[in-house]
């Protein structure tokens, strides 16, 4: 069974109900002594009536992440390798009816990218394409990551929904973990913001993360983007998806990103706003439901909110962040989206430091997958 | 005045060490704080996750700060999620330069990070053969215990529950049989949350205890790697002197010599 099938089974108008429900704050209080939460406390934990006890959540959820992480914080940095892209999602700067500056990078640029940023301190790569596969396909993909191998300690990837078969070959080239935001679980709005192109097909897009645990990523990154439909519903599936996928594959390691919509696209009538509370809500009950679980915040957000979730329970953020292909060493291509925090990765250790948090750099050897 | 009789040395392949606290490097809110909770631990074999550090790097972030004269750095293959993986950073290590000492971490998955006996064994085979000093991590599992022996190992390091968890020792009886069956060192390794749990382990009669998490992310590292230090000698005192509950006064206080 898919996940998509499993998606298709759970009655939703039950879990509307449970996430709108009102609680009463002892029994809220009560699930944060327990060890082990199962969905309809996660559920109960997302709901309006927990806004009353955020404090109470962040200070367990602060020690489930000291206990897990330590006081560190793991730092990475996207690279975007080409924004062509055969897909109509509103929300999208590579939006394939959007004219803007198409670029691919070629492996001497790919190349340069790369020493860029390694000069930089940066060991933890993440490799991020449109999609687009004649351009940037699975064989273009796989050749970024042998040239990225050569400089980073790990390689991950966030890139387009493919099957089992494709993604061994990014596994064998040596890619470690593979993101793939659904986006949106309400499979209405997703029609209607995803309009034509591959990545209108829901069911390849929900069940790709599997492909991917099936062809032996380590880690699979799940998330909505957080403005397209009620964050709360949004956030329960990407729980359900999360432990669905927990299930299946018993190795597998799970990652949470929330990228959040902060100014409306021109192409979409109308975003679901997200507070920054909502956002905190959202991360502190992840962080309780799923305590190992690695919880990301990109540079989309900006400095101060970012500053604050450090040491909280956010374990992994990327740095000095540009969203066009080449945006290192050029600025002849366009952007996916305007990052807000801009600083330098020296600044945000800085940040680190001052809040007690030891900035990783390096948390794997690509000895593992081989020499 | 806290310092072990001089005679109670702790043998692992032909070293000695005088502590019998072992400490980790993950989880320090800053290379500075884990130099000073190490030296206040008075620990003097310190592992290193190789997924953590760049060998090649002289300045690398942790190893830079281990003075190895003091600490005996003791690689580990954390991240490994089989037998092959867990061999190859060894060899990694061996080849760098680092040690030819390896704790084997073997864990597949990374919810609660437990040990896989299988692969665990499979691995501690091959590296024994390979001239490697192998301190595997492993269940609290009597019977792998005693095939890790068998194979070669230095010491065996039994959980005292999941590592990172700090719940103390949830499998006390199982220790207890892998204590009185071992004959090569038998270290306590994950779980343990407090000082307490570190005497208990040593009153036990482990021969060492590991502990990380539980120093590395307290309000004062450097207060608790002191406060591990003395329970560890505590233990180990209170397990030397004899507990008084424990079957070996009984017999040397001989109830029944009136008999002969």
């Amino acid at each position: 069974m898919t996940f998509y099938n499993h998606y298709k089974e759970l009655d939703q108008k039950e879990i509307v109900k449970m996430l709108y429900a009102n609680y009463d704050k002892n029994y809220l209080l009560k699930l944060l002594d327990k060890d082990v939460l199962h969905l309809h406390h996660f559920l109960a934990l997302l709901s309006p009536s927990a806004e009353t006890i955020l404090n109470d959540m962040a200070i367990k959820a602060q020690l489930l992440t000291k206990k897990f992480f330590g006081n560190t914080m793991l730092l990475y940095i996207p690279l975007y390798l080409s924004n062509e892209c055969s897909n109509n999602c509103l929300y999208c700067g590579f939006n394939k009816n959007s004219k803007i500056n198409r670029k691919t990078l070629n492996s001497r640029e790919i190349e340069r990218e790369m020493q860029f940023i390694k000069n930089k301190g940066f060991e933890h790569v993440l490799l991020l394409t449109g999609e687009f596969p004649s351009i940037a396909g699975i064989e273009y993909i796989e050749k970024a990551i042998v040239i990225a191998k050569k400089y980073f300690a790990s390689v991950s990837l966030e890139v387009f929904p493919s099957t089992q078969d494709k993604y061994q070959t990014l596994v064998d080239a040596g890619a470690t973990s593979l993101t793939i935001y659904q986006e949106t679980y309400n499979q209405e709005t997703y029609k209607n913001v995803h309009l034509s192109g591959p990545k209108s097909n829901f069911e390849f897009r929900i069940n790709a993360p599997e492909e991917a645990l099936a062809a032996g990523f380590r880690k699979v990154g799940l998330g909505a983007l957080l403005g397209l439909s009620d964050w709360r519903l949004d956030s329960a599936f990407v729980a359900v998806h999360a432990k669905y996928l927990l299930k299946t594959f018993w190795k597998s390691d799970i990652s949470i990103s929330f990228p959040r919509l902060r100014n409306t696209p021109s192409a979409l009538p109308f975003i679901y706003n997200v507070s920054d509370k909502n956002l905190v809500q959202m991360i502190l009950a992840f962080r309780l439901f799923l305590p190992s679980s690695s919880l990301l915040l990109s540079t989309r957000e900006p400095a101060e909110l970012r500053d604050n979730l450090m040491g909280l329970c956010i374990t992994q953020m990327s740095a000095e962040s540009k969203t066009n292909p080449g945006g290192y060493t050029s600025d002849d291509s366009s952007k996916q989206f305007e990052i807000d925090d801009t600083r330098s990765l020296k600044m945000i250790l800085s940040s680190l430091n001052k809040k007690g948090l030891d900035p990783i750099l390096k948390d794997w050897s690509y000895h593992f997958n081989g020499f | 005045m806290f310092a072990m009789k001089t005679q109670d040395i702790l043998t692992i392949a032909g070293k000695e060490f005088s502590s019998r606290l072992f400490t980790g490097t993950g989880k320090y809110s800053s290379p500075k704080m884990m130099v000073q909770a190490l030296k206040a631990s008075k620990s003097e074999m310190v592992t290193v996750a190789l997924r953590r550090v760049d060998l090649n790097n002289p300045k690398d972030h942790i190893l830079n700060h281990l003075d190895r004269n003091r600490f005996h750095l003791l690689p580990n293959t954390s991240g490994a999620a089989n037998a092959e993986e867990a061999i190859r950073l060894a060899k990694l290590a061996k080849a760098s330069g680092l040690s030819n000492w390896i704790k084997l971490e073997v864990t597949p998955e990374s919810r609660y990070l437990l040990p896989d006996g299988e692969e665990t064994l499979k691995a501690a085979i091959a590296l024994v053969k390979e001239g490697f000093i192998v301190l595997p991590y492993i269940q609290a599992d009597p019977i792998l215990a005693k095939k890790l022996e068998e194979a070669g190992t230095a010491t065996v390091m039994p959980l005292a529950s999941p590592i990172g968890s700090n719940k103390g020792i949830k499998n006390i009886e199982m220790l207890k049989i892998i204590i009185e069956q071992s004959n090569i060192p038998v270290v306590i390794d994950a779980g343990l949350g407090r000082p307490s749990d570190a005497s208990l382990a040593m009153e036990l009669g482990a021969d060492a205890v590991l502990v990380n998490t539980a120093i590395a992310t307290a309000s004062n590292a450097k207060e608790m790697g002191e406060a591990f230090m003395l329970a560890t000698i505590a233990g180990r005192k209170a397990y030397l002197a004899g507990l008084s509950d424990s079957s070996d006064i009984a017999k040397a206080s001989s109830p029944l010599d009136f008999l002969s």
